[in-house]
């Protein structure tokens, strides 16, 4: 496990009394195999959730749900007080808000870095293009590869492809950000640089909620650590708390296989 | 205990290969003769290449182009190879069929504004204004080369013309009209509507009138005088053409989620598909005609081109269909989650790719296309082979062979060839990946 920034700046990481994402009651089958079982979660403006558990737990597909890459069946998801029904222009709405990075990254490899970073900001926000331009190489320039907006993401190393994925991400100017296992299919030294990456957004007060098994960064940064096990939310707690003195048996063993090594 | 520590401090110069590993020689030994095997199969290539020459080279030299005597006759007193006279006497019905000497200008300017018009379509460095051209190039070679007074074309033109104009001007009306919700799809389906209506009733009475009223224009040509490649261009063309995007369409269409849209172009698809295209021929020469109302003028050759379209276009959507599937599902996840719509994901993200995935199966439909273009032989249209038929039935050609399907093929292969050296120069510019 690759440890991230120790020394923290946590003057911006203020959790408001504002309610970000509400998620009641919230069921999902897959045709007969029921995935996600009464989910209940509260999200504040400027929360750090880390999500983890064992694969096939419904981690992924939970945070999935929220910009409706995959459709509920029962229950209500209400991002930034617009709830995600059947009614498409709700859906842009909260689409436009939540930005989301993926295991893959997802980057369209027929653009260039900048094209990636623009394409969304011009085309949803109706931006014009010097100004979504501009907007990209400050982002580019957060996530420290502002050299590379002219190339192709399949010249990119993988480290670099995710904070692409991230700056593009930004680029929307979004109040939500979601990450999906966003180091998993990274080499280790690459997983540092993504994770710093992450690292500024929560210093900079973003609400995150990130499906992750990196340990080191949820102890870190989160202030909240979801455990799911078999679609449902078995244990959740600050941190410190959550790994020094987990209260059900399934965290405890999911804990000791994870750190055990 | 030996000392297994080792540290580098100064480090090696790069050098050059050695000159046995550069250059041709080392092309002509990676290449000809890498072992016992290849060396033996180089040298038996060498012999059959020779051997082909050998009994072609002669044929192809001591022939003869204008012989004294016109015919085949005439050939064989003078020359032992062979006869090109015959391609030297009826170039021009190989190129233009039997249309008129006298304006035979008008195809050829077609053919050369053709040129110009692809020019913006398929490379970059094209000025942009030249894409004018592209859009009303159908109904300005239309015109040039079936004749007829101007009026048709430029009502046939306004059509579009009308259809844009509504939906420029028209949403403010509308929306005053019926409020603010419904008022661009309103516009899209009034516009689409007027332009159908005016396709429908308007264009043929006005264009009569107009055309009565002053007659300028082109001398008509009959759609029978057409022929030779020309025509086999007309038809490939169009064909091809017009099937990409509707190729576009149907695959779209097969993977939408809306079930009457998806069986609609699965049934269309598979039909078309599932038919010989001489069938779909048959039906364009004879039987489409009882399908229209009766006393409707329909063009023959009009009819072929929309069959062959249809035909290639069926291929061409489970081609692109094939494309799209070829796409990782991430790509449309990245694009969803980003709040793009539809038809934005569609346009920026998955049909560039897909189309470029498909780059080699989309020539090859065109190629086939193109090559069965000549099957319009079975319902009399004289294509270049329906020509050599014709041709050889001539008492003074009779016996001819080798010469005029080798002219006919070799007319195909230039335009076949150029269309997949094309492909290879499109998917190399819009290489990306860097594998």
């Amino acid at each position: 496990m690759a440890e991230a920034a120790t020394n923290i700046d946590r003057s911006n990481m203020k959790i408001s009394d504002e309610v970000a994402i509400e998620i009641r009651g919230m069921n999902k089958w897959y045709g007969d195999f029921h995935v996600l079982r009464d989910i209940d979660l509260t999200v504040n403006r400027g929360e750090r959730i880390v999500v983890c558990g064992p694969s096939g737990s419904g981690k992924s597909t939970l945070i999935r749900c929220i910009n409706r890459l995959e459709e509920h069946q029962k229950g209500d998801i209400i991002v930034d007080g617009t709830e995600l029904n059947s009614d498409l222009k709700n859906l842009d709405k909260v689409r436009a808000e939540v930005g989301m990075c993926f295991q893959h990254f997802n980057l369209f490899p027929h653009l260039t870095i900048l094209e990636n970073c623009t394409l969304a900001p011009i085309w949803v926000r109706k931006t014009p293009k010097a100004e979504a331009e501009e907007t990209a190489m400050h982002f580019l320039e957060k996530v420290k590869i502002p050299e590379q907006a002219g190339k192709y993401p399949g010249q990119l190393s993988g480290g670099q492809q995710q904070r692409v994925a991230i700056a593009r991400s930004l680029c929307m100017k979004p109040r939500i950000m979601l990450f999906d296992e966003p180091t998993s299919a990274l080499d280790p030294e690459m997983i540092k640089e993504v994770l710093d990456t992450m690292i500024d957004l929560a210093e900079e007060g973003m609400t995150m909620i990130c499906v992750t098994h990196e340990m080191g960064f949820a102890r870190q940064v989160a202030n909240r650590v979801i455990f799911m096990d078999a679609g449902q939310i078995v244990e959740q707690n600050e941190p410190e708390e959550f790994f020094q003195n987990p209260k059900s048996e399934r965290t405890q063993l999911f804990l000791s296989q994870i750190l055990g090594h | 205990m030996s000392d297994i520590s080792f540290v580098r401090h100064d480090f090696i110069e790069p050098s050059p290969p050695p000159a046995s590993s550069v250059g041709p020689v080392k092309w002509i030994k990676d290449n000809l003769f890498s072992g016992p095997v290849n060396s033996g199969l180089t040298l038996l290539s060498f012999a059959f290449i020779a051997l082909v020459l050998y009994e072609i080279l002669p044929w192809l030299i001591d022939s003869s182009w204008s012989p004294e005597e016109m015919s085949l006759k005439g050939c064989r007193a003078e020359v032992s190879g062979a006869c090109f006279a015959v391609i030297n006497e009826r170039f021009y019905q190989f190129i233009f069929g039997f249309y008129p000497s006298e304006y035979y200008w008008r195809p050829s300017l077609a053919f050369l504004l053709l040129v110009v018009a692809l020019w913006p379509v398929l490379f970059n460095n094209a000025p942009r204004q030249l894409l004018w051209l592209s859009a009303v190039y159908p109904v300005l070679a239309y015109w040039l080369i079936w004749g007829g007074t101007i009026w048709g074309p430029l009502l046939v033109l306004a059509g579009p013309a009308i259809g844009w104009a509504i939906s420029a001007y028209g949403q403010d009306t509308i929306e005053a009209a019926i409020g603010e919700a419904f008022a661009p799809l309103v516009t899209l389906i009034l516009s689409v509507l007027a332009v159908i209506l005016w396709f429908l009733f308007c264009v043929a009475p006005i264009d009569g009138v107009l055309s009565s009223i002053l007659p300028i224009g082109l001398t008509e040509v009959a759609s029978d005088r057409l022929g030779g490649f020309m025509l086999s261009l007309i038809i490939g063309v169009v064909g091809i053409a017009a099937s990409l995007p509707i190729g576009i369409a149907l695959a779209l269409g097969r993977q939408s989620d809306l079930f009457i849209v998806r069986s609609l172009c699965v049934g269309f698809i598979e039909c078309m598909r599932g038919v010989p295209l001489i069938t779909l021929l048959f039906v364009a020469s004879t039987l489409l005609a009882y399908f229209l109302p009766p006393g409707t003028t329909f063009d023959l050759i009009l009819r072929v081109c929309i069959m062959v379209t249809f035909f290639a276009s069926a291929y061409m959507a489970e081609v692109i269909r094939g494309g799209i599937a070829a796409l990782p599902k991430g790509q449309y996840e990245a694009a969803d989650a980003m709040g793009l719509t539809y038809w934005q994901s569609m346009q920026l993200i998955i049909l560039p790719q897909a189309l470029k995935i498909s780059i080699p199966n989309i020539v090859s439909t065109f190629i086939g296309l193109f090559k069965d273009t000549t099957l319009v032989i079975v319902i009399g249209l004289l294509d270049p082979l329906g020509l050599s038929g014709a041709i050889r039935a001539d008492a003074a050609w009779n016996g001819i062979v080798w010469e005029l399907y080798g002219f006919i093929a070799l007319f195909f292969f230039i335009f076949c060839f150029s269309m997949s050296r094309y492909a290879a120069y499109l998917e190399s510019k819009l290489k990306t990946d860097h594998r």
